[in-house]
C-alpha cells in the first residue's frame, strides 16, 4: 500500500483512507483535511508524493494551530518518527497527531501522548526540570510573567505533593494518568482541530 | 526485551527443525497443483487449530512488542503452519474441522477483529499500527470464509459480509453527518482566537439554529404550506381580506412595517386560517393539524433540550469538587490547545501566571479572616445593588407599561408614544448588563462563576420586562374580548340585515353575497397577540445588530483610525476595543427564543422570521468578532458542559410555556377568525375530531381515559414513579459520594504508608548495606561515600530534621552529642543483627554525624 500511495498523485487512495479512519479518532472529512493541508506545507514539486515526504520541523511549526502553542517543538519530536530525530514530520505523524487531539479520543490516549509532551528530556518520568520547563512554557516568554525562583520552587512542591504518590521525587506516567484522568476539562482543552 | 530475543532465538531454531518437513510440503503443494489451493486453505486452518495456545500467547505479546517482533512472529506462524500441514498431509482423509477447532477458530477470529476495532485506542504510532492491522484483515478475511459447514457456511458468510456493509454504512453515514454540520470552520476560526468560552456561544447558536429549523419544517410543512395551497385563496372570506378602511392603506411600507395591511391578513398570523375542518381535495383537517403542530412544537423543544441537558450531566458526572489536585490540574490541563492566536496565547499566559500566583498565595496563606469578611461584604453590597437595579427597572417598566394604556386611548399620538414600551425595554436591556458587570467586579469571582451570577442576572431582569409586557398583553387581550362580545352581534345584525334587504329587493334571487372586505369584524385577539410577538422580535434583532454595529464596528474603527491623532492611546486606555459580551449574547438568545416560543403559536410565520435572525447572526456576529472584538483579558475554558445555558433555555421553555397553555385552555378562541373560531375553547378541535373521524370505540375509550377517575390515578402512579426514581438516584449519589470517600482514604493511607516507608527507608537501606556482602560499597567507596554525605537528605522530613537539629545545636555540638545519641540507639538495638554495632556509642562518632539521625550510622559502619 505504501507503494500504491506514493504512485497514485496528490489524492490520497481509497484503502490508505478506509485503513487511516480505522486506526485514528478521524473520519473522512478530517484525514482528506488533513492530507489537503500537509500537501500544503510541502513545496509544489513533492505534492504529488506527499505520503512518503516529510515536512521538516521549521516549515511544520508554521500551521496556524500550532503557531502560538507553547509546547509546538514537544509536539513535534513526540509524534515524529524521523530517524534522525530532528522532528520532521511525515503524513502518518501528523495524522497520529491529529488524532491524539482529536475530539473523540480517548482519555488513554490523550494522557500518553500528554505525558510524552511534557516529558521534555524523553527519560519516562517528569522530574523536577521537566516540571520547571512546563511552568515556564505555560507562563510565556515575557520576563514580567515569569515566576520567580522563590514560587518555582513552591509551585513544584505543592504539585509533587499532590501527584507524587510514591514519594520518589518525579511524577511517572501512571500517576499523572491518575491525576490528568480526573480532570474536568483536560480532554476537552487537549485537542486540536484543523 | 531480554525474553523477546530469546524467544526469537527459540524460533529460529524451530524453523531449523522444521526446514525439511517445510521443503516436503512444499514439494507437496507444487504436486497437487491447483487443488491445494482449496485444500491447502483447509490444512492451514487446521495447522492453526493445534498452537491456538501459542498463539494466542503471541497475540498478547504483540501489544508490547516492536516491529521486529512482528515479523519474527509472522515467521513462526509461517513455520507453524508448513510444519503442521506436513503433519496433516499424512492423515489428510479428514475432511471437515471438528466443533472444538471450529469454536477455537472462531474465537481467534473474534479476538483479531476486536484487536481491528480497538486498535485506535493503542497509543502505537501508525507505521506499527498499520502493520498490525494489514496482518489481522488478512487473518480475518483467510479464516472468516472457511467457518461454518455447508448451509451454514454460506449463511455465516453472507452475515460476516452485511456486517461489513454495516459497519461501512455506518461509517459512511457518520462521514455525512458530520458533513451536514454547518459553520465547522468559522467556529474554530472563533475558537483559536477567543478561547473555549466565546466559541461555546457560537455552538450554541448552531443548536439554536438546528431546533428552530426543525420547527420551522414542522409549522411550515404542516400548516402553513397546506393552507397556502389548498386552503380558501385571499379575498375569498372576511377574515382573509383587508378591510375596506384599511385597503387604501395596506401597502404602505409605514403600515406594513408594524405589521399591519396585508401582512396582518396573511398566512404569517392566527387570523388567516379558515375553521373548515378539511381543506382540499386531500381532506386535509387543517384546524387539527394547527392545534397538533402547535403542541408539538413545545414537545419537541421540551425534549430536544431536556436530551441534550441529560447528555450533558452524563458527561461531566465523572467527577467535579476534587480538591486534591489544584495545582496539578493547572499545570497539566491548563493550557488550551486550540488557541491559535498569538494575542489570546499572550493573555493566556498571562491568565495562567496570575492563577499559579494566586494559588501560591492561596496555599501560603489559606485562612486569611480579614479578607474573606471584606469579600463577603462587598459580595453582600453588590447583591444589594443589583437587586435595587432589578427593582428600578421593573418599576420603570410597569410605569411605562400604564402610560401605554392611557396612550392607546388617545387619537392622536406619535412614534414614541406609540412605541415606548419596546424602546424602554431595549434601553434596559443595553444598559442593565454592562452596569451589572460593573457591581459585579466588587465581588472578584472566578470569570466562570462571575459569568454565571452575571447570566442569573440579567435573566432576572429579562424575565421581569418579559412578564410585564406578558400582563399587559393580557390586559389589552381582556379588552378585545369584551369587544368581541359587541362586535358579534353588531356583525350578526348586519349580516341579518343585508339578508333582509337583499330579500326585500330581489324577491326570487339569490342575493350577491355582501363583499368580504365590508364585513364588520372582530379585533381577533390572537392576530394582536401573534403581531405583538412578531414586532418584539423584529425590534430585538435591529437593537442587537445596531448594538453591534454601533458597540463594537464603530468603536473598533474609530479607536483604531482616530488613535493616530488622538492626545492618549485610544487602543491601550479609555474606550479600547470591545470585548465579546457571552452572557448578554447567550441570554439574548435564550429570550428570543421564549419569545417564539410563545408567539409561534398565534403567529406561525415566526419561526421563519426566527431562523432568518439566526441565520443572519451566525454570520454577523462571527464577522463583528473577529473584525472588532478583542479576546478577553482573562481568557477562561468554558465549563465543559453548557448545561447552563441549558438550564436556562429549559425555565424560559416552561415559562413561555405557561401563557401559551393558559390561553389555549381558558379563552374562548375569536368568533370570525383563525381555525379554531366556532368553537367554545380550542382544544375542541380534537375532540370534534375523535366523535366524527373516529369508529365510536374509540370516542369511548376516549371518554373513559378523560374520566377524572383514570387520570388522578394516573398523575399519582406517574408521582410515585418519579419519587421512587428520585429515591433511586438519591441512594446512587450517596453510594457514589461514599466511595469516593472510600478511595480519597485509601489514597491517604497510601501516601502515609509510603511516606512513613520513605522516613524508614534509609534505615532498611543501612541493614540491608550492613547485612550484604557490601559488595558496592567495597567496589566503590566513593560512591558509598557521596552515600553517606547525600543519606540525610534522601527524605524531606529527615532532611528538615536534621537541618533544624544542625542550626540548633551545632555550635556546641560537643557537649550536647551525648543527649542526642540514644534515640538511635534505641533503634539500632532493635535488630538482633545489630547489636554488634552497640559498642560504637554515638560519642565516638565525630560530630557532623550526630544530629543527622539514623542514617549516617549503618553506612559509614563498613568503612571502619
Amino acid at each position: 500500500a505504501e507503494a500504491a500511495m506514493g504512485a497514485s498523485g496528490s489524492v490520497l487512495p481509497r484503502e490508505a483512507l478506509a485503513e487511516y479512519q480505522e486506526l485514528t479518532f478521524l473520519n473522512k472529512q478530517e484525514i482528506l483535511l488533513a492530507y489537503k493541508r500537509f500537501s500544503e506545507l510541502l513545496p509544489k514539486e513533492e505534492r504529488d508524493n506527499a505520503c512518503a515526504t516529510r515536512v521538516p520541523k521549521s516549515r511544520f511549526l508554521m500551521l496556524p494551530e500550532l503557531r502560538a502553542n507553547p509546547f509546538q517543538h514537544q509536539i513535534c519530536h513526540v509524534f515524529s518518527t524521523s530517524d534522525v530525530r530532528d522532528g520532521s514530520m511525515s503524513f502518518e505523524d501528523f495524522l497520529d497527531m491529529l488524532s491524539a487531539f482529536s475530539d473523540s479520543a480517548t482519555l488513554e490516549v490523550k494522557s500518553h501522548y500528554a505525558f510524552n509532551i511534557f516529558d521534555f528530556d524523553g527519560d519516562g518520568i517528569l522530574d523536577r526540570n521537566d516540571l520547571e520547563k512546563l511552568v515556564n512554557c505555560l507562563t510565556g516568554q515575557g520576563e514580567e510573567s515569569r515566576l520567580s525562583t522563590a514560587e518555582m520552587e513552591q509551585l513544584i512542591h505543592n504539585i509533587l505533593e499532590e501527584s507524587d504518590i510514591d514519594k520518589d521525587g518525579t511524577i511517572n506516567r501512571s500517576e499523572f494518568q491518575h491525576v490528568v484522568s480526573r480532570s474536568p476539562d483536560f480532554a476537552s482543552s487537549f485537542k486540536i482541530v484543523l | 526485551k531480554d525474553n523477546e530475543e530469546e524467544e526469537s532465538k527459540e524460533e529460529e531454531s524451530h524453523s531449523q527443525q522444521n526446514s525439511p518437513s517445510r521443503r516436503k510440503n512444499h514439494q507437496r503443494e507444487n504436486n497437487n497443483g491447483k487443488r491445494a489451493g482449496a485444500e491447502g486453505n483447509r490444512q492451514r486452518e487446521r495447522g492453526k487449530k493445534a498452537p491456538t495456545k501459542d498463539q494466542k500467547e503471541s497475540e498478547n505479546k504483540e501489544k508490547k512488542t516492536n516491529k521486529k517482533a512482528k515479523e519474527e512472529e509472522n515467521k513462526q506462524k509461517a513455520d507453524r503452519k508448513n510444519s503442521t500441514s506436513s503433519a496433516s498431509s499424512n492423515s489428510s482423509d479428514e475432511e471437515s474441522l471438528s466443533e472444538e477447532e471450529l469454536a477455537m477458530l472462531m474465537e481467534q477470529v473474534e479476538q483479531k477483529k476486536k484487536l481491528i476495532s480497538t486498535m485506535r485506542n493503542k497509543p502505537w504510532r501508525m507505521v506499527k499500527k498499520l502493520s498490525v492491522l494489514r496482518e489481522a484483515q488478512a487473518f480475518v478475511e483467510k479464516f472468516e470464509g472457511a467457518l461454518g459447514k455447508g448451509k451454514g457456511k454460506k449463511l455465516y458468510a453472507y452475515k460476516m459480509m452485511m456486517a461489513k456493509k454495516w459497519v461501512k454504512f455506518k461509517r459512511d453515514f457518520d462521514n455525512f453527518k458530520t458533513q451536514c454540520i454547518p459553520w465547522e470552520m468559522k467556529i474554530k476560526e472563533v475558537e483559536s482566537h477567543f478561547g473555549s468560552s466565546v466559541a461555546s456561544y457560537f455552538i450554541f447558536l448552531r443548536w439554536m439554529y438546528g431546533v428552530n429549523l426543525v420547527l420551522f419544517g414542522l409549522i411550515f410543512g404542516l400548516v402553513i404550506i397546506p393552507e397556502v395551497l389548498m386552503g380558501m385563496p385571499y379575498g375569498s372570506m372576511p377574515r382573509k381580506t383587508v378591510p375596506r378602511a384599511e385597503q387604501a392603506t395596506a401597502m404602505d411600507f409605514s403600515v406594513l412595517w408594524d405589521f399591519e395591511g396585508y401582512i396582518k391578513y396573511s398566512a404569517l398570523f392566527y387570523g388567516y386560517y379558515n375553521n373548515q375542518r378539511t381543506i382540499g381535495w386531500l381532506k386535509y383537517r387543517l384546524p387539527m393539524a394547527y392545534f397538533m403542530v402547535g403542541i408539538s412544537v413545545f414537545g419537541y423543544s421540551l425534549m430536544v433540550v431536556i436530551r441534550s441537558m441529560a447528555r450533558n450531566a452524563n458527561e461531566s458526572t465523572a467527577d467535579g469538587d476534587d480538591n486534591n489536585f489544584i495545582f496539578s490540574w493547572k499545570m497539566f490541563t491548563s493550557w488550551d490547545y486550540l488557541i491559535g492566536n498569538p494575542e489570546t496565547a499572550d493573555n493566556k499566559f498571562a491568565s495562567i501566571t496570575t492563577s499559579f500566583k494566586e494559588s501560591i498565595v492561596d496555599e501560603q496563606e489559606s485562612n486569611k479572616d480579614e479578607n474573606i469578611h471584606l469579600r463577603r461584604f462587598l459580595r453582600v453590597l453588590a447583591n444589594v445593588l443589583i437587586i435595587c437595579c432589578l427593582c428600578g427597572s421593573g418599576y420603570l417598566i410597569y410605569f411605562v407599561v400604564k402610560r401605554s394604556q392611557t396612550f392607546s386611548k388617545m387619537q392622536n399620538i406619535g412614534w414614541y408614544e406609540r412605541n415606548e414600551v419596546e424602546i424602554v425595554m431595549s434601553l434596559l436591556g443595553m444598559f442593565c448588563p454592562p452596569l451589572f458587570e460593573t457591581i459585579a467586579a466588587l465581588e472578584n469571582y472566578h470569570p466562570r462563576i462571575g459569568l454565571k451570577w452575571q447570566l442569573g442576572r440579567i435573566f432576572a431582569l429579562f424575565l421581569g420586562n418579559l412578564y410585564t409586557f406578558l400582563l399587559a398583553l393580557m390586559d389589552d387581550v381582556n379588552e378585545k374580548l369584551a369587544e368581541e362580545d359587541l362586535v358579534k352581534n353588531i356583525t350578526h345584525w348586519t349580516l341579518l340585515s343585508y339578508h333582509n334587504s337583499s330579500a326585500e329587493n330581489g324577491s326570487a334571487a339569490t342575493p350577491p353575497p355582501l363583499d368580504p372586505a365590508d364585513v364588520p369584524r372582530g379585533p381577533c385577539w390572537e392576530t394582536t397577540v401573534g403581531i405583538e410577538f412578531v414586532r418584539l422580535t423584529v425590534s430585538d434583532i435591529l437593537v442587537t445588530y445596531i448594538t453591534i454595529l454601533v458597540g463594537d464596528f464603530i468603536r473598533a474603527c474609530f479607536v483604531r483610525f482616530v488613535n493616530y491623532c488622538w492626545c492618549w492611546d485610544l487602543e491601550a486606555g479609555f474606550p479600547s476595543y470591545a470585548e465579546f459580551d457571552i452572557s448578554g449574547n447567550v441570554l439574548g438568545l435564550v429570550f428570543n427564543q421564549g419569545m417564539i416560543w410563545m408567539g409561534s403559536f398565534y403567529a406561525p410565520g415566526l419561526v421563519g422570521i426566527n431562523v432568518l435572525r439566526l441565520l443572519t447572526s451566525m454570520y454577523f456576529q462571527c464577522w463583528a468578532v473577529m473584525s472588532s472584538n478583542v479576546p478577553h483579558e482573562r481568557v477562561f475554558k468554558a465549563s465543559k458542559s453548557n448545561n447552563f445555558y441549558m438550564g436556562l433555555l429549559l425555565l424560559i421553555l416552561f415559562l413561555s410555556l405557561l401563557p401559551v397553555a393558559y390561553t389555549i385552555m381558558s379563552l374562548p378562541p375569536s368568533f370570525d377568525c383563525g381555525p379554531f373560531s366556532g368553537k367554545k375553547r380550542m382544544y375542541d378541535v380534537i375532540q370534534e375530531t375523535i366523535e366524527l373521524d373516529f369508529p365510536l370505540f374509540v370516542a369511548k375509550i376516549f371518554s373513559y381515559v378523560a374520566n377524572p377517575g383514570l387520570i388522578i390515578p394516573a398523575i399519582l402512579l406517574m408521582v410515585l414513579a418519579i419519587y421512587y426514581l428520585n429515591a433511586v438516584a438519591e441512594a446512587y449519589q450517596r453510594a457514589n459520594a461514599e466511595l469516593k470517600k472510600k478511595m480519597q482514604m485509601q489514597r491517604e493511607e497510601e501516601k502515609n504508608k509510603r511516606n512513613n516507608k520513605a522516613t524508614t527507608n534509609p534505615m532498611l537501606q543501612d541493614l540491608e548495606d550492613l547485612l550484604s556482602p557490601s559488595t558496592n560499597s567495597e567496589s566503590t567507596p566513593k560512591q558509598a561515600e557521596d552515600k553517606k554525605v547525600e543519606s540525610p537528605n534522601r527524605t524531606i522530613p529527615a532532611e528538615k530534621q536534621g537541618k533544624a537539629a544542625v542550626l540548633d545545636s551545632s555550635p556546641m555540638m560537643g557537649g550536647r552529642g551525648a543527649p542526642f545519641a540514644p534515640p538511635p540507639r534505641v533503634f539500632m538495638t532493635q535488630p538482633p543483627m545489630l547489636r554488634i554495632r552497640a559498642p560504637y556509642p554515638g560519642q565516638l562518632r565525630p560530630r557532623g554525624h550526630l544530629p543527622g539521625p539514623v542514617p549516617g550510622w549503618g553506612r559509614g559502619q563498613p568503612r571502619y
